[in-house]
């Protein structure tokens, strides 16, 4: 149902309309399974009639007042019948009230995400959840993504939604003093698939996709500093990405800022600005912040590491997570103290870095500036090994051939 | 909703006389009653030691019986209560409330409604 391809104008409308449909169906239900099935059943039916009867004038109410239809049929059919009168009756007076709101509907967008993010939601589950009930993506277009089949994918879907009707998990907004605690998993879940998406080449990928989605919760909760510092972090990367895309792999150090997105960045700053404003800092407002300083290399010609130094010290405090640890040792060297480097580095736990990529690259390069260039070869290799992108393995290994020079 | 809230707790031996020895019986009182006093008490109960229960499976039309609880775990199923909240949130809270929550572990399941 979900990746056919539209029509244009059923599918702009359908895209703006998805979501929020899901979201309204879904509010006093909780069967997200259902409304899924009933809008994809109502978008079948707009595609057979609007190329005939034209696009009626609220689009929206159109959809809604199908899928309900289809939801109340499959009641009938489904409950038994001495429940299921008072249940249409109830789904009656719900699609009357809803329909019959001005336009625009209330957007109930975000007590959906802030339900499929939820803590007691598998944690594999719930970014592909959030993909798939804003934005409508099917299990076999995310399951490449997120590293399993479709079967698989589609298996985690069904499981996750089942608790979420089952368990009584609720999809109201929360008051605004737990919106922040609240949106923490959803800001995690949409830069975990932001990251993953990163690995797809080409546009319209899941990175695109997170990023839309992050745009929304900063809409949808402007009051929310991380929500902003995540969606500028994501536009510091992603206007990055064509320097960093060029069929061979270019270090951010490397990377010419003439191929950067610069009007991207500068959406970034802004938002980021009025993030820090809230003087609530956060986990993504420091990453966002520290991708702020590189980026400023396009202005100044030169990275301020002093300045990256101080804020993976701070982001450190914020979260504990090896790449932050390896991130600061890589800012060490860059300051020209390669000792204190290796320190930071070797008061990681082995267990931790046996198969972590960043951590084997960053050692390498310390150590060639250590002058201990065996063990610096060495390390190149482990890294190399590790690499999942073929460019970057080639860059590793070009880095272990410079050292025997 | 109504939910289940269930009480994993580390082992309780029992005594000569074959009542469990409880050292925290003021945490259980204390919590039973701050359920019923926030009105979303309705029901639930305290069994008896694991050591004491019976496990029966039926096989090939044969009565099997095992001396221990099904499942042979380092926590045992102390007792349940059950309780009526709006949210799977608010049933959370009173999970993590409960005295088994920090001395082993509190599972919380949907009561089905039909």
């Amino acid at each position: 149902m979900q990746d056919r391809p539209l029509p244009s104008a059923v599918e702009a409308a359908a895209r703006l309309a998805y979501g929020r449909l899901v979201a309204l169906l879904t509010a006093r239900s909780g069967d997200l399974a259902g409304a899924e099935d009933a809008l994809g059943d109502a978008l079948l039916a707009a595609l057979e009639r609007w190329p005939e009867q034209g696009v009626p004038a609220n689009p929206q109410a159109w959809l809604l007042t199908v899928a309900r239809r289809k939801l109340i049929d499959r009641a009938r059919r489904a409950v038994r019948a001495d429940a299921a009168q008072a249940e249409i009756e109830r789904m009656h007076e719900e699609a009357e009230h809803v329909v019959s709101q001005p336009d625009p509907f209330p957007d109930r967008r975000l007590g959906l995400m802030l339900a499929c993010a939820h803590p007691a939601v598998d944690p594999l589950a719930r970014t592909p959840l959030m993909l798939q009930a804003i934005l409508g993506l099917s299990a076999e277009r995310m399951a490449p993504v997120f590293l399993t089949s479709p079967a698989a994918m589609t298996k985690r879907l069904v499981r996750a939604k089942a608790k979420i009707a089952a368990s009584g998990i609720g999809f109201a907004e929360p008051e605004r003093e737990q919106l922040a605690e609240r949106l923490d998993p959803v800001l995690d879940a949409l830069y975990a698939g932001f990251t993953l998406g990163r690995d797809e080449r080409g546009s319209g990928g899941l990175a695109e996709e997170a990023l839309w989605l992050g745009r929304l919760v900063t809409e949808l909760a402007p009051d929310a500093p991380e929500a902003a510092g995540l969606v500028a972090l994501m536009l510091f990367v992603t206007a990055r990405v064509p320097a960093a895309r060029e069929n061979s792999f270019t270090p951010l150090s490397q990377q010419a800022p003439a191929d950067w997105d610069t009007a991207m960045m500068d959406e970034a700053e802004t938002l980021l600005r009025r993030a820090v404003d809230f003087q609530r800092p956060g986990r993504f407002q420091v990453e966002a912040a520290i991708q702020a300083v590189h980026a400023d290399r396009r202005r100044t010609g030169r990275t301020d590491w002093a300045a990256i130094l101080r804020l993976y010290e701070g982001l450190a405090g914020l979260t504990g997570t090896v790449g932050v640890q390896v991130a600061w040792a890589a800012a060490l060297v860059q300051l020209g103290d390669p000792a204190a480097a290796l320190a930071k580095l070797d008061a990681i736990d082995p267990a931790k870095v046996a198969a972590h990529q960043p951590y084997w690259a960053t050692r390498a390069f310390v150590l060639a500036k250590s002058g201990r260039g065996a063990e610096a070869a060495e390390a190149y290799l482990r890294a190399a090994t590790l690499a999942d992108d073929p460019s970057q393995r080639a860059f590793l290994l070009a880095q272990r051939t410079a050292l025997e020079d | 909703m109504q939910y289940m809230i269930i009480n994993y707790v580390p082992p309780v031996t029992v005594g000569a006389d074959g009542a469990p020895q409880h050292t925290d019986i003021a945490l259980w009182e204390a919590y039973t009653k701050a359920l019923i006093d926030a009105g979303v008490m309705r029901g639930g109960n305290a069994l008896n030691a694991g050591v004491t229960a019976t496990t029966v499976r039926v096989r090939n039309g044969q009565r099997e019986l095992h001396d221990g609880p099904y499942a042979d775990s380092k926590e045992e199923l102390g007792g349940y209560f059950i309780i009526e909240v709006n949210t799977l949130d608010e049933a959370l809270l009173w999970a993590a409330r409960n005295p088994a929550a920090s001395a082993g572990a509190v599972e919380v399941r949907p009561i089905m409604s039909h």
